[in-house]
């Protein structure tokens, strides 16, 4: 018990020294490569893919430099157009519902698991990252083809050949596949950050396992269920590949309508004005999204 | 018939044994008190209770009935968390009503129980509020109106205060004893903080690697500790090696570096080794060349209301307490005798440990 021998107070320090010129200037450095990295390879090519949405579009001359908004008046009202945003979105918002309802009790059984096992299943989850989507997307349509393996097993039970490529629901089951671990992880991390003993609080005071779940964690791993549906609609929206391989020539997105404009039209001014739509589009649907969902946890949780 | 009886309750894990036949009986409305050191099983002999933790072998009735393998949620306790646990998504409100709803009490009803509750711990005032929004102390009276709230048949406390500052620590100790004897609910408490369970529980039960060493009321653990465990955990000591070197009629002499010490015989045998205990406060400072034995000074802190000494003597050093009379201190260095009446010497039998831990969780 020397609790009361007198403590010395330390010397008051003197002026701390004024930092010198590298540490003053040491955010901007570090915030250097990150920033140029962003401007050149995603604030540039959007600017000019924003001006060149206005320019004029001649089918015999190609690109000329003149001011229109014709692209933009011609993709909000021919619904041949706005069938395939609204296919997009349907899509994504689809793919993002079912990345929900299959990521969060994913998350849920591996935020139980102990180690070695976590370790193992969260190696598991994140593979697909690990493969090439072009090579996923592959996969999937060999496993779906005519004479693909699911075809095989449908005739083999008598349902007979169906044709299972190039529809929506493949689109977003392969999206699924892909978008998965975008809702895994970040629900997984904050369910890290659940108390163990509010779950047990709930249980003591009577709750059932399911109410618990429904009452208690789920309102607690909103966030994290709100970022992975961002990442999953924004990515699923915006997709290419998937819908490319799989959805076939009829079968069009509006990543592959603006590739269509580029590569097979020519009319460069009409894909940017595509393009363009869609980043605003999915900008809207994802910051409403965000301010209902996160406006509703934050008034709870500060 | 006590309450909540444990009867040999046994938790293993592999083929380490956390808890090791613990066996206790509480009565109806009693606050009882885990207390040891960390790792000595209490918060799992708790967690048995509660059901998070199944039990390996024995049984715990609960009025009458067996529920050593019902649900946590079947068992219908009352739990404060160390963490608090609060729903953080909720209000004060919705926290200690949480409980009310899944008894199903009808609406009506919950809002005049909760209100109760929150007023028995001086929050009603709060009761629209965010955990979030509350103060650490504020958080605990929630974690407790929200346990009390469903009037549980057993209320179990995991440490509650130890994430409290000492002021407030001090405070919700007293507030905790009245809340618990106003409800008149059945409270087990598990803590390391000897002055805790003491100022607060009827009976305080000891455990020690896994096993209960003493159950008994405070004052008789402190002044009677039944091994030499409890007796450096449980505030300070003075331990004297000596040996038994006359046993009489009832009474017996023991030997300390020369100087004999009479202490109740109590099946001591001729040669045997023991040790004297005996507590700081015990020991009488007199002038010198009077008193047991002689010593000085070496050093000296003020308490407030006492002086705590360390004096160097023929049988080491020594801890002594005065209380601070307003007359000047020893100073240090100073000759002083040192007396004791016969009475408070505890006899423990076998050698002195070989380093006392410093460890003692105060």
């Amino acid at each position: 018990m020397s609790s009361l021998s007198t403590d010395t107070a330390a010397p008051v320090s003197e002026k701390a020294p004024s930092p010198g010129l590298a540490q003053r200037f040491a955010p901007a450095l570090m915030a250097g490569p990150a920033t140029l990295l962003f401007a050149a390879l995603v604030l540039t090519p959007l600017l000019l893919t924003f001006l060149l949405s206005f320019n004029e579009y001649e089918h015999a001359t190609g690109r000329t430099h003149g001011f229109t908004l014709s692209h933009y008046a011609e993709v909000l009202t021919d619904g041949y157009y706005l069938e395939i945003f609204l296919r997009t979105f349907r899509v994504a918002a689809l793919a993002t519902a079912i990345c929900a309802v299959i990521g969060v009790p994913e998350a849920l059984i591996l935020s139980r698991m102990r180690n070695p096992w976590r370790s193992v299943f969260l190696l598991v989850v994140l593979a697909p990252l690990l493969v090439s989507v072009v090579v996923r997307a592959f996969g999937w349509s060999m496993l779906l083809g005519p004479d693909g393996v699911v075809n095989m097993i449908l005739q083999a039970v008598g349902i007979g050949r169906t044709r299972l490529l190039y529809s929506e629901g493949t689109v977003v089951v392969a999206l699924v596949h892909i978008m998965l671990p975008f809702m895994v992880i970040p629900v997984w991390t904050s369910l890290q950050k659940l108390d163990p003993a509010v779950e047990q609080a709930a249980l003591s005071f009577g709750a059932s396992r399911s109410t618990t779940m429904l009452r208690v964690i789920a309102p607690q791993i909103l966030p994290g269920i709100l970022s992975g549906s961002l990442i999953v609609f924004g990515l699923s929206a915006s997709a290419f590949a998937i819908p490319g391989l799989l959805g076939g020539r009829r079968l069009k997105m509006v990543a592959t309508v603006v590739y269509d404009q580029y590569l097979g039209e020519l009319n460069w001014p009409l894909g940017a004005a595509i393009a363009v739509i869609l980043l605003v589009a999915n900008l809207i649907v994802m910051l409403t999204y965000h301010h209902v969902v996160d406006g509703h946890y934050r008034k709870r949780m500060g | 018939m006590s309450f909540l009886t444990l009867r040999n309750v046994t938790k293993r894990y592999g083929s380490f044994e956390a808890v090791g036949n613990v066996t206790l009986s509480v009565e109806k409305g009693e606050f009882v008190s885990l207390l040891g050191p960390s790792g000595c099983g209490k918060t799992t002999t708790l967690q048995m209770i509660a059901g998070f933790v199944d039990v390996t072998s024995g049984t715990i009735e609960l009025d009458g009935r067996d529920i050593t393998r019902t649900k946590p949620n079947s068992r219908g306790l009352g739990i404060v968390f160390q963490s608090y646990a609060l729903f953080p998504h909720m209000t004060v409100f919705d926290n200690v009503s949480f409980g009310l709803e899944m008894k199903r009490v009808p609406k009506s009803e919950r809002a005049a129980l909760v209100e109760e509750a929150l007023a028995l711990v001086h929050l009603d005032k709060h009761a629209g509020r965010y955990p979030r929004e509350l103060s650490g102390g504020q958080r605990q009276r929630v974690a407790l109106a929200r346990a009390i709230v469903i009037r549980p048949p057993v209320l179990l406390l995991d440490e509650p205060l130890s994430n409290l500052d000492a002021k407030l620590r001090e405070a919700m100790q007293f507030e905790l004893r009245d809340i618990q004897r106003k409800v008149g609910t059945t409270t087990i408490m598990v803590t390391h903080d000897q002055a805790e369970a003491f100022s607060i529980s009827d009976r305080v039960v000891v455990m020690e690697s896994g096993r209960i060493t003493q159950i008994d009321q405070p004052y008789r653990i402190y002044e009677h500790p039944e091994t030499e465990f409890i007796s450096r955990f449980v505030g300070k000591t003075n331990m004297l090696p000596g040996t038994v070197s006359a046993v009489g009629d009832g009474r017996a002499t023991v030997s300390l570096a020369g100087m004999p010490a009479d202490v109740p015989a109590d099946g001591l045998s001729m040669g045997e080794t023991v040790v004297l205990c005996i507590r700081p406060e015990k020991l009488r400072l007199t002038p010198a060349g009077q008193g047991r034995l002689q010593g000085r000074v070496t050093d000296r802190f003020f308490l407030g209301s006492q002086w705590l000494y360390h004096l160097d003597g023929p049988l080491g050093p020594l801890m002594a307490v005065a209380t601070n009379d307003g007359e000047a201190p020893l100073d240090p260095g100073a000759p002083v005798g040192v007396d004791w009446p016969a009475a408070v010497v505890r006899v423990h039998r076998g050698a002195m440990p070989a380093a006392p831990e410093l460890e003692s969780l105060e």
